[in-house]
């Protein structure tokens, strides 16, 4: 007798008592599951995966201003670090520059504030832009920030082919989960082509889009639609950039993932090992990459926010121990594991020593890198990647018929699906029917608060008087011309990158160059549906 | 005959989400419970300045607004939505607050006037209970 009569997965996917090999097609070995290192990746990327080279440790940092993020920087390098990642606020995210009321109340509050290439200049002063890597979470106005960064390594001597690094630059999920939109989707998806094909002429070292799970599944969705709309956006970014004519291997290598980790251990790794599966097999089939370097999806994880507690909040030490453990198992890339604290404000700096921690005894103490993907053959875990996969196909058709994401987007369909997933996951959370230890199961009542880091307003009123100060001192007739420049193009096909460049040169922010672009692209407002 | 209807009537509620951050799903959620408990929610949807909000809360003569916001901008944006209610001549509006919010902050924003704050983990029903008991039709 059980003591349930359902048993299920986070994302309610029935489960069975037992697994045999009865619930794997024939074949399985060879079609489905195959080699690491070898098509369809099922089993990781590289033939020797962590034994050969462990995930990159890439913890996500930056608030204040820029002057205090650099002197952050500096310290991470001279310990050993090499790649930088770069948290923005949120004005920069959408595109208002620090001075303007839209900012009040939110300057350097999560993540540093970057207005004009001064900023950008401050927070690379003194570092080398040929000898590290820097990742920017940055969306709408990504390729402007590209722009600024490509305007500091210039000023560096250093040649564009040389500079590497990351932009999110994934607009589509924006829409679905993350909100940080400025422009509605074409033109949107004009800015992203631009990017595609000037990094593939010009910076081939850039990896131009991060398509993004982790805000769709933070946003409350299920693991199947994780799965499935971040697939679906980026088979819209392939399409698009076969739309503007580059050849699908030129741009498709520099293409990555970002996927959320959340608590159900072995739906995550079934996740991922079915994402890998699906991007090969789509890029090989549906798009004839040839080169392995398109059929290989190369990811990033960070375990699941949305999980966390407030409530007896150490006890999310150990949450994000086994979605760590399910990235790695999983085969991921890098990795970012939050801290116990980040349910009351950012992670102090304790708190982030005990998540990167966290990797470093998985990395070292558990002895689960020692071979290529241990739950390979399991015939639950392959059951499951098959489950997960088929279900995810089947949404990716429904948007297909819809005339793809861009469409799918406009008609709200990913954003009413993902809602109602959230409300149900909340009703059996208060049901009972969904377990979370501290809120409906081993409550303790009158816990004391944790100490927590403080960021004090001073960052922004130094930040706009430094803001104001630029406005005044610039040539503002440079700036006057070069926004004239930038509204022409982009009234017309031309690609903007370059015309970016021009503008950021001559200390034009942020801010002006979006309202700029508003003038020409409109803005998208939120439907507000609930 | 006047008092007899404003008792009956359903409390009309303003969900907000006052500054530039895009986690909406808890306000969403809570807008939905709302709805299916029987009270009539109007959402504004993201990015709103306090003028916004309290434009939206005028016009639509809510009985109380409440305000999510998960960026860390709550010290400025929930005085600042209570300032302009005042500023407007709305002295009896309950502003009610909601999100990563921390305790500190907490007995700060309610010394300002915001009337309770919902942290992460706060059950729908216990926020609809609280309304439910709190919240009064002001016309």
């Amino acid at each position: 007798m059980d003591i349930k009569s359902q048993f299920t997965t986070i994302s309610d996917l029935p489960i069975n008592e037992l697994y045999t090999p009865d619930d794997l097609p024939k074949d399985a070995y060879k079609k489905e599951i195959g080699l690491p290192g070898k098509y369809p990746f099922t089993r990781g990327i590289h033939p020797n995966m962590y034994r050969g080279r462990t995930w990159t440790k890439r913890m996500f940092a930056g608030f204040g201003t820029p002057e205090e993020t650099n002197k952050r920087f500096k310290y991470l390098l001279e310990h050993g670090q090499t790649g930088l990642s770069v948290a923005f606020h949120f004005p920069t995210l959408m595109g208002w520059d620090s001075d303007s009321p839209r900012a009040r109340g939110e300057v350097g509050k999560c993540g540093v504030a970057i207005d004009s290439l001064r900023d950008m200049e401050v927070l690379f002063d003194g570092i080398p832009l040929d000898k590290v890597t820097t990742s920017m979470t940055i969306n709408s106005p990504a390729a402007i920030l590209l722009a600024m960064y490509l305007a500091v390594a210039e000023k560096q001597g250093i040649s564009f082919d040389k500079v590497g690094g990351t932009i999110q630059n994934d607009i589509l999920k924006e829409y679905i989960a993350q909100k940080t939109y400025i422009f509605p989707p074409k033109p949107s998806m004009r800015l992203i082509t631009d990017v595609l094909d000037y990094c593939t002429k010009s910076v081939p070292r850039w990896n131009t889009i991060s398509i993004s799970g982790y805000h769709i599944r933070e946003a409350g969705s299920t693991a199947i639609q994780e799965l499935a709309f971040t697939i679906a956006d980026g088979i819209a970014y392939v399409q698009a950039g076969l739309d503007v004519g580059l050849d699908v291997d030129s741009f498709a290598p520099r293409l990555s993932f970002f996927w959320d980790i959340h608590n159900d251990f072995f739906e995550e790794v079934a996740k991922l090992r079915a994402a890998r599966r699906m991007w090969a097999r789509i890029m090989k089939e549906r798009f004839k990459a040839k080169d392995v370097r398109s059929q290989m999806m190369r990811f990033h994880s960070q375990t699941a926010g949305c999980s966390l507690t407030a409530q007896q909040p150490v006890n999310n030490v150990v949450r994000t121990t086994i979605q760590a453990m399910a990235a790695v198992l999983g085969g991921t890339q890098s990795l970012h594991t939050n801290s116990l604290d980040e349910t009351y404000a950012l992670p102090t700096e304790e708190s982030v020593r005990i998540a990167l921690r966290t990797q470093q005894i998985i990395e070292e103490e558990s002895g689960v890198t020692n071979t290529v993907d241990p739950l390979g053959g399991s015939y639950f875990v392959e059951a499951l990647t098959d489950k997960l996969e088929e279900e995810a196909l089947k949404y990716i058709k429904k948007i297909d018929e819809m005339g793809g994401m861009v469409s799918a987007i406009e008609r709200g369909f990913p954003m009413a699906e993902i809602q109602r997933a959230s409300y149900r996951y909340q009703q059996q959370v208060e049901k009972g029917e969904k377990k979370i230890v501290g809120i409906n199961s081993h409550v303790l009542k009158d816990e004391p608060a944790p100490e927590i880091l403080r960021i004090s307003d001073e960052p922004e009123r130094k930040q706009i008087e430094e803001t104001r100060k630029l406005k005044q001192s610039r040539d503002n007739e440079k700036v006057k011309a070069a926004l004239a420049h930038l509204k022409k193009g982009a009234n017309g096909d031309t690609n903007l990158m370059p015309l970016f460049l021009d503008a950021v040169k001559v200390y034009t922010t942020l801010g002006e160059i979006v309202a700029t672009l508003k003038e020409v692209f409109g803005e998208y407002r939120d439907p507000a549906t609930y | 005959m006047k008092r007899d209807l404003k008792s009956k009537r359903k409390l009309r509620l303003l969900v907000a989400k006052p500054g530039l951050d895009g986690h909406d799903r808890g306000a969403k959620i809570i807008a939905r419970a709302l709805r299916d408990a029987g009270f009539e929610v109007i959402y504004t949807g993201l990015h709103q300045t306090p003028e916004m909000i309290v434009s939206t809360a005028i016009q639509e003569d809510v009985d109380a607004v409440m305000l999510s916001i998960l960026s860390g901008a709550h010290n400025f944006l929930f005085p600042e939505v209570i300032k302009q209610l005042k500023d407007a001549g709305v002295t009896d509006l309950p502003v009610i607050g909601g999100g990563i919010i921390p305790e500190d902050d907490v007995r700060e924003l309610k010394k300002a006037g915001v009337l309770e704050i919902f942290g992460p983990g706060t059950s729908m029903q216990d926020i609809v209970k609280f309304v439910g008991e709190k919240i009064k039709p002001r016309y």
